[in-house]
Formats: C-alpha cells, structure tokens, sequence
C-alpha cells in the first residue's frame, strides 16, 4: 500500500518537475490575468492581437539564444553584441535613404557580416572563459553598449532623421516611420474575429525558427550539438569543440542582428544608446520560461517561452491600470518574472 | 616558463620578475595611468580633487570591503550586496519618514536594518551555495531580481499596505514614495559631521598610526629573524615619517589643501573595519573560510560544514553592505529612492577589481587602492571628456565602459588564467 502510494506520488513529483514549477506558476498567473481582465472588460481581441505582435517581434531575439546554449557556451547574455550589429545594419540602410523592404533586407544583408566577424571574437574569447562564460559574457555586453554609446554620440551619420539638428552624434530613438516601420507586421496581415494576425512577421520569425531548426539536422549542427552535449566524447570522436562553440555564437549573433531589426520594424524605432543593455536577460527569461535549461535549449521552447511571458507583458499593463491606476505594476512584474525565472534556471543542482 | 628562468642570466630572471609584476598588476597599471592622464586633462586643482575624492572615499570604501569575506571563501565577488544596501536604505527610510535626526537616526537605522540584513543574507548564501559555479552571475541577476522587489515595496506597497502618512516622502497620490529623497535636516552628515579635520590634520594622524603599526610589526619581524619583513616594515615606517613632516609644513602653510576637510568618524569606521577583515581571518571561521575557499573537497574532508560557512560569508557580506549603504547615504545627503542602491554591486566590484584583487584573491590593500582608483576617474571623466571632446556626456559613458570593461577584463583573465593552468596540469 505505501509502496503504490510512494510511485503515485513520485510520477506526480516527476511530471511537475518535468513541466517546470516557474512555467506552471507563469501559466496559471496568465490564466488568472485574463481572466481578470475579461471581468474589467478589456477587450479580449486586441490582447490577444498584441500578444501575437509582440512574440513575433521578439521570437528572433529569443531564437538567438539556441545555437549558444546548443554549443554549450550557456545562454547568450552577449546579446547586446548582436543587437548593436542590427543597429549599425538598420541606420546604414537609412543612411542610404533605402525605404520598404529594400531597406529591411539591406539592413539584415549589412548586419549579417558585421555579426559573423563580432560573433567570431565574441566566440574565440568564449573559448579561453570555459567555465565563466556568463558572467564574462554579460560584462562583456555591458563594455560594449558603453564603448558604442560613445560611438552613437560621435558617429559622423548625415541623415537629418537620424542625426540631432545641432552638434554631433545620433538621437536616443530613431523614427522609422517613412522608413519599413511595420513592414513586417502589415505584410498581408489581416483581421479575424477581431484579432489582428501580423502574417508577415509571423512567417519571418516561423520560417527562421526553421532555418535553425534545418540548421541543426545538417552535418555542422549535429557536431554544434554533440560538443554541447558532451564536449570530451565530441573531442574524441574527431569533432573540433572548439570550432563548433564559435560556430554557435556566430549563429547566435547573426540571430541577434537580425532579431533586433524586426523587433525595431514592429517597434517602429530604433533605439541607440543604453536601450540593448537588459535585452539579453529578457530574451534569457522567454527561453527559460519556456522550458529550455542553462544547457538545453529547443525551438518549442522558444515558441512557448516567449508566448507565455510577451503574454504576461501585455495583460499585465491593461490590468493593473484598471485595478490602481498603478502604471508601474507592470514594469516591476516583468523585473521580477523574468529574473525570477533566470534565477531558478541558475539554482537547478544538475544545470539542467 | 621553466625554460626561460634556465636560459636566462640573473639579470634575465629579474627581468622576468617585473614582467611578472607588470602581467599580474596590468589592470591596476593601466588604471593608474588612466587616473594620471584623466587628472591631467581635467585641469582639476589639487585641493578640488582632495576635496571630491576624500568625500568619495569616505562614501565607499565600507562598501567595497564588503566583498573581501566572499572572496576568500571562493564564492567570487558577491554582487548580491545590493541586497544588503537596500536592507540599510529601507532604514533610512522609514527613520526619515519618523524624522529621527542625527547620531540617534543612524544607531536606530543600524539596529533595523541588522536583522533585515542578516535574513537576507541567510536567504542569498542560501541560494548561492545551490548555484555552485556560477555564484556570481546568480549574485548579479539576485540583485536585479531583489530590485524588482524593493520596487514593488516602496512603488506599490507603500501606501496600500504599508501605511505612510508622510507628504514630503510619498506622492501626491498617496501611493508609493517619490523619486528622491532628501536627508537635509535629518540623517545628512549625521556620522562625517561628528568631527571634520583639515587634510593635512588627517594626513598627521594617519601617518601616526601608521607608524605606530609598522612599529609593531617591525617589531615582530625582528623577533622572528626575518628580514624581508623587516625591511619592508622601514620602508613603511619611513614613509609614514615622510607624511608626517609633510602635513606639518602643509597645515602650518596657507595652502587650500588646509581647505579640504576630512569626516574623522567616518574614517575610523572604516578603519575598524579594515582591522575586523585582517583579524576576522585569523579566527576559527575566518581560518574555515580560507580552507573552503582554498579546496572545498579538503575543506568537507576535515569536517568542516562548507555549505554553513559559505552562507554565513554571504550574511557577513550582506550585513556590512547594509551599514555600508548607511554610510554611504548620509555622506550623499539626498537619494535617488529607486536608483542609488542599483549600481552598488558593480561599482565596488569595480573598484575593487581595479585595486588589483581577483575573484580568488583580494585583500584590504586592493580595496582601498581600489577605491581611489576607481573614484578618481569618476572624478576626472566627465571633466576630462568635456576638455577633449566638449562633451561632457562622452566622459560619462567612458566611466560606465570602464567600469564594465574593467570587470569584464578582470574576470576574463581570471578565467583565462585558471584554464591555462588546469591544461598545464594535464600536459
């Protein structure tokens, strides 16, 4: 009798324990969030329009966590490295007076090879830091949004959309309204019971999500994978760790620049300055959320995780207004959410 | 290595001696020369700088030789002393909503905050000692996570729960605490104003006390026959003789040194706390500490709990970074309510890094060299960016990428260094 009683509760203790205690709280919490919010009578629709636009907008930047963790260099808190490379990508397109989607995919194609060379170093000193990549990492991203704050406030861009009237150096946001703001999002998008579907970006970030999906069945993503998994067996089966590692952070960044691009053309900004500094940790909480580990990671979990939180974002503001009128409830939950979440991810015994 | 010391002459190895000393210091090295040109280019005057950084070393030194105690236990350097700091602001808080002033104000926040600060402490050792390996970015991602919190008290509950009447401290819509808060007429100054000398006053007891220690050691040193010792301890003692017979010319001179007053109390605070860390180590705990941060596995060997030292490395820490922020705050007079604790992690981690300690290594020396260091270019940057770029907006970001890239580097070779010697073991 105890014995039956001992399994019975050992399977429950397994299967919460496989579905993550901070993803059944964050689940639940969102289930009461909306329907807190269907009692205020905030229209379900346009939550629920908003949650699709904010995931796809932030899916890339999430995605860009992957083929790092993959590779076992951890979750990819030099984010800010990736970012700053779309950025550079998105004001050269501009500088260039490209508009619609020319200058979309001019921005990506000029980011895509200043994120390979960043990814690459970023992925050498990665090697000589085994052991500390994360704490490194994030203090290297930290350096840099500094070194480029710098950059930013004496780059000698023309464009007076980008450029302050007086003096030098480029402004905090930049408008990309006669640019490709929403060029994604308004691609075909359409209206459905009221729900607003951003078809464009909703393909972008699916069809990338298969990219690295394909990317981990060939040949090169098999050998990221198996030097991620489990480095001394790789190294002995014939398979260079670590080139597989700086691989995997290349791969990472170019997912960042690319990821910042959409999240600014939804966004319909750019933002410069200190704005990617905190980008890493959310991005780091979505995947988390999700159900991806400090050393496992799955496009599914990318899917869920940022759901699930840009979920929680985007209920949360509408309801706490209308309970106290307290606009920074909001913000303090996604402080708490997400670090919450990253610190759990950290205090799991097995790491995974 | 071996093969260079066997190749070279007796000049070669000294050779080698400072570009061992050069390898190992290159942060504080590049640091001092930083300082040097930044001061340069600021076009500061001597007293000026006196002035700002005396305020500034007063302000944080307690703060960084919070993180010494965790070092040594191998946990790395603890940015979860945020926690602790927001322990002591909550304090002031609530002393200044009671309109506590002076010395009383300050022992009454003390005694607040010790218990708040201690909880808090068992929680974060608690946390770090299941994060093994990777307790510092546990310890900084905490520090955001606690902020979370503390907003979410001080925005939110504040007014709702936890009632405050108070119209100067909370906002005109009864809910939450402005964004700043001043201590004038309250806790402003309550422990630097107890007794201010001049500079060179301060300089005269200083390098008294100085004498007076490396006497005693000397003293030691000569009793136990040995004479590296010895001769360092003479130098030490003819260095404090040399800043003795300064600051008497200079106070009897009209300098505007003479100008820059010193908060006395303040710096026998820290003092008394320099002594604690030097002795705290020559304790059974402080002996437990070094071990289980020497080999944890030795450490658990020879029945040493390390989990229960660990975590009360951590209270330690915390507990100091409390009464630290107190410091800290009534020296600055006004603060920002939801910002002035964010960045105290990384600052003293910063500084103390720049003084030369590692995240296995640091001592009292590192953060008070440290601390000048880092402070100085506080100090100059904005002044010296506005002289070489006419903006002074440029030398503040070059302090933040300093401070990150400081940290950054420091950590970086750290790692990097363990790894060459743990591939050079299995060579």
């Amino acid at each position: 009798m105890a014995v039956h009683e001992i399994t019975k509760q050992f399977s429950l203790k397994e299967a919460l324990k496989t579905f993550g205690l901070p993803r059944i709280i964050i689940v639940l919490f969102l289930i009461t969030l909306w329907v807190v919010s269907m009692s205020l009578e905030i229209p379900f629709p346009q939550l629920l329009s908003d949650t699709l636009v904010r995931w796809g907008m932030n899916g890339v930047l999430v995605l860009a966590m992957v083929p790092s963790i993959m590779a076992g260099t951890g979750l990819y808190f030099g984010l800010p490295v990736g970012i700053i490379c779309g950025l550079i990508g998105g004001l050269l397109a501009i500088e260039l007076n490209l508009v619609g989607f020319t200058a979309f995919f001019a921005a990506i194609l000029f980011s895509i090879p200043l994120a390979m060379i960043a990814g690459w170093g970023y992925g050498w000193m990665m090697n000589r830091l085994k052991g500390s990549e994360m704490t490194v990492a994030t203090y290297i991203g930290f350096s840099i949004v500094s070194l480029m704050c710098i950059f930013w406030a004496m780059a000698p861009f023309k464009s007076p959309e980008m450029a302050w009237p007086i003096g030098r150096g480029l402004r905090v946001t930049i408008s990309l309204a006669s640019r490709y703001d929403k060029i994604l999002n308004d691609f075909l998008s359409f209206r459905i019971f009221g729900i607003y579907i951003p078809t464009g970006l909703l393909i972008f970030f699916l069809g990338m999500c298969l990219l690295v999906k394909f990317f981990f069945t060939t040949k090169v993503g098999i050998a990221l994978k198996a030097s991620g998994e489990n480095p001394r067996f790789s190294q002995a089966s014939g398979v260079h760790v670590d080139s597989m590692r700086i691989i995997g952070n290349i791969f990472s960044t170019v997912l960042g620049a690319i990821g910042i691009l959409v999240y600014s053309q939804s966004f319909g900004f750019l933002q410069l300055y200190t704005a990617p500094l905190f980008m890493g940790f959310l991005a780091a909480a979505s995947i988390l959320i999700g159900g991806a580990s400090i050393k496992k990671a799955s496009i599914l979990h990318v899917l869920l995780g940022t759901f699930l939180f840009q979920g929680l974002l985007v209920v949360s503001l509408p309801v706490a207004n209308k309970v106290a009128t307290l606009g920074s409830l909001a913000e303090i939950s996604r402080i708490i959410v997400s670090n919450g979440v990253i610190l759990y991810a950290l205090a799991q015994k097995s790491g995974d | 290595m071996q093969k260079v010391e066997r190749t070279n002459s007796k000049g070669g190895l000294d050779r080698d001696k400072v570009k061992r000393f050069l390898v190992n210091n290159i942060v504080t090295i590049l640091f001092l020369v930083l300082c040097l040109v930044g001061l340069r280019l600021s076009g500061l005057s001597l007293a000026f700088y006196l002035n700002d950084i005396v305020s500034r070393i007063a302000r944080n030194t307690f703060l960084v030789l919070a993180l010494i105690i965790p070092v040594l236990a191998g946990m790395g350097l603890n940015f979860a002393i945020v926690l602790g700091a927001m322990a002591g602001q909550s304090a002031i808080i609530f002393i200044t909503h009671w309109g506590i002033a002076g010395m009383n104000g300050i022992m009454l926040s003390v005694l607040i905050c010790t218990p708040v600060a201690l909880l808090l402490g068992y929680l974060t050792g608690k946390l770090l000692d299941r994060a093994r390996g990777k307790e510092m970015i546990t310890s900084l991602i905490l520090g955001y996570f606690a902020n979370g919190v503390y907003q979410l008290i001080f925005l939110i509950l504040v007014g709702t729960v936890i009632p405050m009447n108070n119209e100067v401290l909370v906002l005109s819509s009864g809910v939450g605490l402005r964004s700043s808060i001043d201590l004038s007429g309250g806790l402003r100054y309550a422990i630097d104003d107890v007794i201010r000398v001049t500079f060179p006053v301060f300089v005269l007891y200083l390098s008294i006390g100085f004498i007076l220690f490396s006497g005693y050691f000397l003293y030691k040193a000569i009793k136990n026959k040995d004479s590296r010792k010895k001769k360092k301890y003479i130098a030490f003692i003819v260095l404090g003789v040399l800043g003795f017979v300064w600051a008497l010319i200079t106070s009897l001179s009209i300098s505007a040194v003479n100008m820059v007053r010193v908060p006395l109390l303040t710096m026998l605070i820290i003092a008394a706390l320099c002594l604690f860390t030097h002795f705290f180590f020559k304790t059974k705990m402080g002996q437990d500490l070094r071990t289980v941060g020497q080999d944890p596995h030795i450490a658990e060997v020879s029945g040493i709990n390390v989990s229960r030292r660990k975590i009360q490395a951590i209270m330690i820490s915390t507990l100091l970074a409390a009464w630290g922020q107190i410091i800290f705050l009534q020296n600055l007079g006004a603060f920002s309510t939801y910002g002035s604790h964010e960045q105290v992690g990384m600052f003293a981690a910063a500084a103390i890094l720049i003084g030369g300690a590692s995240v296995s290594k640091a001592t009292i020396g590192h953060a008070l060299l440290g601390t000048v260091l880092f402070h100085t270019l506080f100090i100059v940057s904005p002044l010296a960016g506005r002289n070489l770029f006419g903006d002074a907006q440029i030398g503040e970001y070059f302090r933040s990428f300093v401070a990150y890239g400081v940290i950054a580097v420091a950590l970086g070779l750290h790692a990097w260094k363990k790894l060459m010697q743990h591939k050079n073991k299995q060579v």
